[in-house]
């Protein structure tokens, strides 16, 4: 049978448009590959109730979003359910689960695929010891993992201060937090303005670093040329501060460069993208209800352009009403109607970002490392040989694929797709609108051959050979 | 830009060999090129270099092929991956081990000794990691693999270096013969023209033929691949089946390429495709039959490429019928790859006049077997849009 609409993930987003279009008696199956519903951003929150670590919004609004989808009835809700090829215009969805693969069959797609953490590519970022921010806080959400000995954030954004309170409240003794970026930022954010309407989000973001402070974070601001050594192990981080170089003995690094839209199946499907030149990422264009360029296919939350939780459940109750419009449930006036209140919603989440894009800029050289770094983690190709390749010719990342097989691994280009690019670039002179993202192939997520030989059902295809 | 003398619509595979020994025999060629050279089905060919299997009509030109491709360097200055592995096809019941032998026995009959029927000993020592059902097989030894954009950019590369001109980019949309010139133009408002033009165009072969008023009935194919993450050693040599389609091997990297004919769908006018899931799932399915340690094994990648096929499964590669000044080389069915080395030359000769080094009446476009499909009767672009 087919669904009316296909969402494919539990993060706010996707729970708020299921709930949304099950409400508007729409037929819909939810998919996602967690064990259970919240999205990064609320990971394991029905499991973590009750930890202090963790209080707070996590627990209070993500705890309400969970309970109210679990609560929904007509969403056929499919955990730890992967979702490796789309085929838009005739609606089917190939998803492997339970060492099987199997289709499934939908009007239309909504995809709440999220953010990712933004690659940090500096010289021994591929030591053990060296994480992301956000692969240190799944751990403290889902194992309740605490790193031991001396711990240094490295980076900027809203997540490193988030994490520095969580990390501390957990009990981490020695922590420093060296941020990244030039002087300056603040002035250039303070004039996009948004203050006042997004000043909840401020308070609460001016009430996570005086936290910090009174549990001994360490600061230190405007660094830069970071780079991890150790043998076998970090055990030391480096960077560059008002002239001098500086050093610190250091058990775990976590990197942190803020996130960006999750833009893999989008362009793997082709949908049209913009560069975003000031959070220097790729963003599916859509319009004001998540729409995409393909007719059958919206986006909704994070992975459509970064705005946080409230702003991904807003959104996804949008992109549901448009859905419930599309397929003739609901009238053009009454959508209109019922949006007005996501819709505003949506505006106050969104109030802050211009400030916060501003204040967290990326520095440019995020994506142009030194040579000697290693950019496919996979496939251990430095940006010297991508550099290299794009002098010899190679005019953008799919290029760079064929030559080097970076982005030819198991990450399969979501680390080093856009840093590549951004070498190639660098070393052309052309803009990154000229050089084009990388277009990623199925499957989506690695599958084994295993699950696509079990596929149900068990057709035999026609022969051609 | 003086005007060449010979045109070649396509920079694959097939087009860039014959700009290659055209413009070592002082010729001057451009090659137009509607994407990127290597875009299609030469830059996502499985990269097979095989005598084993082949329809007797290109026995001939693949056993001249593989005399050329351990010493490939020499002509294109690259190896291209080339690694002579050998290629097996193993049987999977004593049924197709009957027709693999009787098989044989009509090579020998017309005095080929390159595919050699071996038992199932002797394929598990060839194979250690097939399954136990396997009862044997055939084997070429000298066969192996090379590396598909690889070997394309290397003729390419050699073709410039030789005085050849490539213009990618270049989307033929219309095309004439007057005064005994082939002109073409491009979308980007361009014309060309040179006395001589071949077809090298690959899936979109056929609509460069009707342009030219020649009807060649051409299907296409896309056929799907998958590769593996890098794996610990499995298997050397390429594997293939009797049975049923299979393509099979692992690269120095470590991973492993499955691929055997089962097609995704394509659209010519827009050169995208599509993975058809249940065929992708078929071919994991045969693969697994047959090296059950592939279970646990991580896909990375799924992909097809546009490829020409005939109704009789054999390149289109002669004269037109109809046109002056126009050579065909297109159609290769997926078993092209191999035969580029000669069949450049080959090309090269046709359109120079030279002596006819190969029998080449099997592949000729006026031929009665190519009386499949009807030809497309709706406006048709005559290179994809993408």
């Amino acid at each position: 049978m087919s669904h009316d609409l296909a969402i494919v993930g539990a993060g706010p987003a996707g729970m708020a448009a299921a709930i949304e279009a099950a409400s508007l008696g729409l037929s819909v199956t939810l998919l996602d590959e967690q064990p259970a519903p919240g999205g990064q951003v609320f990971r394991a929150v029905e499991a973590a109730s009750g930890d202090p670590a963790l209080a707070g919004e996590f627990l209070d609004a993500g705890g309400a979003l969970a309970g109210a989808f679990r609560a929904a009835t007509g969403i056929a809700y499919r955990p730890r359910t992967t979702l490796w090829h789309l085929d838009p215009d005739a609606g089917l969805l190939s998803v492997a689960s339970s060492g099987a693969t199997a289709e499934i069959a939908a009007k239309r797609v909504l995809l709440a695929t999220g953010a990712q953490e933004r690659p940090v590519p500096i010289p021994g970022w591929t030591l053990p010891g060296v994480m992301s921010a956000g692969a240190a806080q799944i751990l403290l959400k889902t194992a309740g993992a605490v790193p031991e000995g001396s711990v240094v954030i490295a980076g900027q954004g809203p997540l490193c201060w988030l994490l520095a309170v969580q990390l501390l409240r957990a009990g981490v003794e020695r922590l420093t937090l060296l941020e990244t970026g030039a002087g300056g930022a603040l002035r250039d954010a303070l004039r996009a303005g948004g203050l006042w309407t997004g000043r909840r989000l401020l308070t609460k973001g001016i009430a996570l670093m005086r936290e910090t402070r009174a549990r001994g974070l360490r600061v230190v601001r405007n660094v830069g040329d970071l780079r991890a050594e150790g043998d076998g192990r970090v055990s030391t981080v480096r960077w560059r501060q008002g002239g001098r170089d500086h050093a610190l003995a250091c058990d775990t690094l976590l990197l942190h460069e803020g996130v960006i839209p999750a833009t893999h199946i989008t362009r793997a499907l082709g949908l049209d993208h913009d560069w975003d030149d000031r959070q220097l990422c790729w963003r599916p264009r859509l319009d004001a209800w998540g729409a995409t360029s393909h007719p059958n296919v919206a986006v909704a939350g994070d992975g459509g352009g970064i705005g946080g939780w409230e702003a991904a459940a807003a959104g996804g109750r949008l992109a549901a009403l448009d859905a419930a419009h599309r397929l003739g449930r609901l009238d053009a006036a009454t959508r209109d109607a019922r949006a007005a209140q996501p819709q505003k919603a949506l505006r106050a989440a969104l109030a802050l970002r211009p400030f916060l894009d501003r204040l967290y800029r990326p520095a440019a050289c995020i994506l142009a490392p030194a040579d000697d770094t290693i950019v496919c983690r996979c496939e251990e190709i430095t940006a010297g040989q991508i550099r290299g390749a794009a002098r010899r010719g190679a005019a953008g990342p799919n290029q760079v694929k064929a030559f080097l097989r970076a982005g030819m691994g198991p990450c399969q280009g979501r680390m080093c797709g856009t840093v590549v690019a951004g070498l190639i670039a660098e070393t052309r002179g052309a803009a990154m609108e000229t050089v084009g993202a990388l277009r990623p192939r199925a499957p989506f997520k690695p599958m084994t051959v295993g699950e696509l030989a079990n596929a149900q059902p068990d057709a035999i295809p026609e022969l051609t050979a | 830009m003086t005007d060449p003398d010979i045109l070649i619509v396509g920079g694959g595979l097939h087009g860039l060999s014959a700009a290659l020994h055209l413009a070592r025999a002082g010729r001057r060629v451009r090659v137009l090129e509607a994407r990127q050279v290597g875009a299609e089905a030469s830059g996502y060919s499985a990269g097979g270099v095989r005598t084993l299997g082949r329809h007797p009509a290109e026995v001939p030109l693949a056993l001249a092929a593989i005399e050329r491709w351990p010493a490939i360097a020499d002509l294109v200055g690259d190896d291209c991956g080339f690694r002579s592995v050998g290629q097996v096809r193993v049987a999977e019941n004593d049924a197709e081990f009957t027709l693999l032998a009787e098989r044989v026995e009509g090579l020998r009959a017309a005095g080929w000794t390159h595919e050699e029927l071996v038992d199932a000993q002797a394929v598990r020592q060839l194979l250690p990691a097939v399954a136990p059902h396997v009862v044997g097989g055939l084997v070429a030894r000298r066969d192996g693999f090379a590396s598909p954009l690889r070997t394309t950019r290397a003729f390419g590369r050699a073709a410039v270096a030789a005085g050849a001109e490539v213009i990618e980019g270049a989307r033929v949309a219309a095309m004439d013969r007057r005064a005994g010139l082939w002109r073409l133009r491009t979308h980007g408002g361009e014309t060309h023209a040179a006395p001589l033009l071949l077809n090298a165009a690959g899936a979109w072969g056929g609509r460069i033929a009707r342009a030219a008023g020649e009807e060649i009935p051409l299907g296409f194919n896309a056929f799907q691949m998958l590769l593996t993450e890098a794996l610990p050693p499995l298997l050397t040599p390429v594997v293939g089946a009797a049975g049923r389609p299979l393509s099979f091997k692992q690269s120095e990297t470590g991973h492993v390429m499955i691929g055997g004919g089962h097609k995704g769908r394509a659209d010519l006018d827009s050169g995208e495709i599509r993975l058809d899931v249940p065929r992708l799932a078929y071919s994991a399915r045969t693969a697994l039959d047959l090296f059950p340690a592939l279970h646990g094994a991580r896909i990375v990648h799924a992909w097809a490429g546009i490829e020409g096929v005939t109704p009789d499964d054999l390149p289109v590669i002669g004269r037109s019928a109809v046109a002056a000044g126009l050579v065909h080389a297109f159609g290769f069915s997926g078993h092209g790859f191999a035969l580029a080395p000669v069949v450049g030359a080959i090309v090269a000769g046709l359109l120079l006049d030279g002596p006819e080094t190969h029998a080449l009446a099997a592949f000729a476009p006026a031929r009665s077997q190519l009386c499949g499909p009807a030809a497309e009767t709706r406006p048709a672009l005559l290179q994809p849009a993408g």
